[in-house]
């Protein structure tokens, strides 16, 4: 994917089914939002017909609703079900299989990993960012602040992923109307995309029309564009797409405490709300799934009856599962509250020290889609007022000459 | 070395865990070659005496007949695997043990004297020493194979102890609960059906019994909050695998 360019233009809504048809007829799997049990799903698209024209969603913690719009958008939905990751690390992919001979000497055969071109449409910027950070994990791409002989260059790249994501083609979203779980702006991201695009697009539908401001992202996004019945960007599109997606901004659903996050989660270890979150966590793993950053696989062996044949698999795993942590003897967080714990801390904190960035993009998944309804904004910002009152405790404490209380290990 | 010898046996139950081993139908030749069917009445009434290399033992001890019967069968069998909610938790007619047998049995039959029956309906495991056990009404099919291919090839088997939801959301179903409000039990139920009932629109009704870590006291306000009323839950929590759900709410 080349530079970012200067380059925009304006799509109607033929230029953008046209756009579709013609990914199609290059051979591309094209993935995008369409409707499916209740939901914007993402699945493969045929046509442009099959995005969710006017459909929008409701959001709340642990709540997700479908509904009608009278503007026809396309795209006026936000973070779904799936994400990316479900394409490009799929949850169950075969890595390679044996089988013993006539000689008892058994014969590998490394799997080729299943390797569609795809094209995604309608990739949201928080979306963007963590197809970025799965980069990071997954293919071992540097992050840009960090030499890659440092934290962030994996030495163990997963080959499909890798095979698949150069391929993939992204045509981002950008949001003009964030949903109620949305929290990107206040972790580090923001409802315009900023890099990492072949096209992005901002539908705008007002009196002047239904049509799509565009940016060209990359080589491929102009060559891609330069076929498809396009005009060039007039100053109202353009100014109504940017303003729109500016406002936004403003329009956030929720927000993470604007603090040090790694500071909050490293001196909150023995906190009491960890208790608190465990009485109502169901560890079904539902944030774990939908989290466009999580990445954990575990593998199996596959045997046959005849134990002549075998195949190695990996699947997605999650720390929410006992036997993640499973070691001779035990699981290692056999409790709830360890196991919560683990999650939200390795997003927040660990995974700067692992990966060069925070494994959190904001996109509200894991509080829609947590039958429970936790969410991460009002843990964290609970955990941050426990901190803060203990200290004030402690201040007090101090103040009167009596010692402090022990609050357990603090690293 | 002469193949393993395998063993089927049924207490109380309805046959369905046994329907599913024959149900392997590519897979039962592949079975019939590694291992000697010793004892399956479902499949063949020849049947040769034990020892067996492994038992499968369907349903529940509900007389003290299958009571005497299961600790025969244990002692003769080198692995014992219990399948079934029947065999793993006392099955659909474990209901009894909240209930009261001696009316059950003097409004029920007109010969009450002919019942031979015992209090409560209990799980393999309350009677005698298991290997392993596979749950689900029926078991699944692919994990059944696991459990067998694992025993001959002397490992354990690969069976998650996990929630419905992980196998839901793996297969990219849309969550019921979320989406439509709709009550589920996946987030307490044990993993192995594959997630059927949310993908046609419908709760998990738990059919493989509480999961590893079943938070039953979290869930249980979700189902109201979802328009399940006191007795609504409770009939949810008693069908398969009711005392097993039971003993996940005792404090
Ligand atoms: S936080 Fe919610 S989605 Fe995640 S494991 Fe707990 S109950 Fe499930
Ligand atoms: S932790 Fe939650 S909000 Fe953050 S990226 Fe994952 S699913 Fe989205
Ligand atoms: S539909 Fe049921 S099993 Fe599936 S994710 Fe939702 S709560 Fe879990």
């Amino acid at each position: 994917m080349g530079a970012i360019t200067q380059a925009t233009a304006v799509l109607d809504r033929q230029g953008l089914a046209a756009l579709v048809a013609a990914l199609v007829a290059g051979g591309r799997t094209v993935v995008g939002p369409t409707v499916r049990d209740g939901a914007v799903v993402l699945a493969e698209l045929t046509s442009a017909e099959d995005l969710p024209f006017g459909w929008g969603v409701e959001l709340d913690a642990g709540r997700y609703r479908l509904t009608p719009r009278e503007d026809g958008a396309a795209f006026a939905h936000s973070a779904g079900p799936q994400s990316w990751k479900a394409f490009l690390h799929p949850q169950r992919e075969q890595l390679w299989s044996a089988r013993r001979g006539p000689d008892g000497v058994p014969t590998f055969t490394e799997t080729q990993p299943e390797s569609r071109t795809y094209a995604f449409l309608g990739v949201r910027p928080c979306d963007l960012r963590a197809i970025a950070i799965q980069d990071r994990v997954l293919a071992g791409r540097p992050p840009r602040a960090l030499d890659s002989a440092r934290a962030g260059a994996t030495p163990f790249p997963d080959r499909g992923y890798r095979q698949r994501r150069r391929g993939a083609l992204l045509i981002a979203a950008e949001c003009t109307e964030p949903g109620a779980t949305c929290f990107c702006v206040s972790a580090s991201g923001g409802p315009a995309a900023d890099g990492g695009f072949d096209l992005a697009l901002t539908e705008v539908v007002d009196d002047d029309g239904h049509r799509f401001f565009v940016r060209v992202g990359s080589e491929e996004g102009a060559r891609l564009l330069d076929g498809v019945p396009h005009r060039s960007a007039d100053l109202t599109t353009e100014s109504v797409a940017r303003g729109a997606v500016d406002a936004a901004r403003e329009h956030m659903g929720r927000s993470l405490p604007p603090l040090d996050l790694r500071a909050l989660m490293g001196e909150s270890l023995a906190a009491d709300r960890w208790d608190g979150i465990a009485s109502r966590c169901l560890t079904c793993a539902n944030c774990t799934m939908v989290c466009p950053t999580c990445f954990c696989t575990t593998t199996e062996e596959v045997t046959d009856l005849t134990g002549d044949h075998t195949e190695r698999w990996q699947h997605w795993d999650s720390c929410f599962d006992l036997d993640f942590s499973l070691l001779h003897g035990g699981p290692v967080r056999a409790s709830t509250r360890s196991r919560y714990r683990q999650w939200l801390t390795h997003k927040l904190s660990t995974w700067h020290d692992q990966f060069g960035s925070g494994g959190c993009v904001g996109c509200g998944r894991c509080i829609t889609w947590c039958p429970a309804g936790i969410d991460i904004t009002e843990e964290v910002a609970a955990l941050a007022a426990e901190r803060d009152a203990a200290a004030d405790d402690q201040h007090t404490a101090h103040d009167d000459g009596s010692a402090h209380h022990d609050r357990g290990p603090q690293p | 070395m002469s193949a393993p010898t395998l063993a089927v046996f049924k207490l109380a139950s309805c046959d369905g865990c046994q329907l599913t081993l024959l149900d392997c139908e590519d897979e039962l030749l592949g079975l019939a070659s590694q291992v000697e069917i010793a004892h399956f009445l479902e499949a063949s009434s020849a049947v040769r005496p034990g020892p067996y290399d492994v038992a499968l033992v369907e349903g529940s001890v509900t007389t003290p007949a299958d009571a005497e019967r299961v600790r025969r069968i244990r002692a003769e069998s080198r692995s014992l695997v219990a399948i079934g909610a029947c065999a793993t938790a006392g099955g659909i007619q474990a209901l009894r043990n909240f209930a009261d047998v001696e009316e059950f049995r003097r409004t029920v039959y007109a010969r009450p004297d002919y019942i031979d029956t015992l209090a409560t309906s209990t799980p393999v495991s309350a009677h005698v020493t298991v290997d392993f056990e596979l749950r689900g009404c029926p078991v699944d099919r692919g994990q059944l194979l696991e459990v067998l291919t694992a025993y001959l090839a002397g490992r354990k088997p690969d069976i998650p102890n996990h929630s419905v939801c992980f196998a839901c959301k793996r297969r990219g179903t849309v969550c019921v609960t979320v989406a439509h409000g709709t009550p589920c039990l996946g987030p307490v139920t044990h993993a192995g059906c594959g997630a059927i009932c949310p993908a046609y629109g419908r709760g998990c009704y738990g059919c493989f019994g509480p999961s590893g870590t079943a938070n039953l006291h979290a869930l249980i306000p979700l189902l109201r909050r979802d328009g399940l009323d006191r007795r609504a839950v409770e009939r949810l929590l008693r069908t398969f695998n009711a005392p097993a759900f039971e003993e996940e709410l005792r404090p």
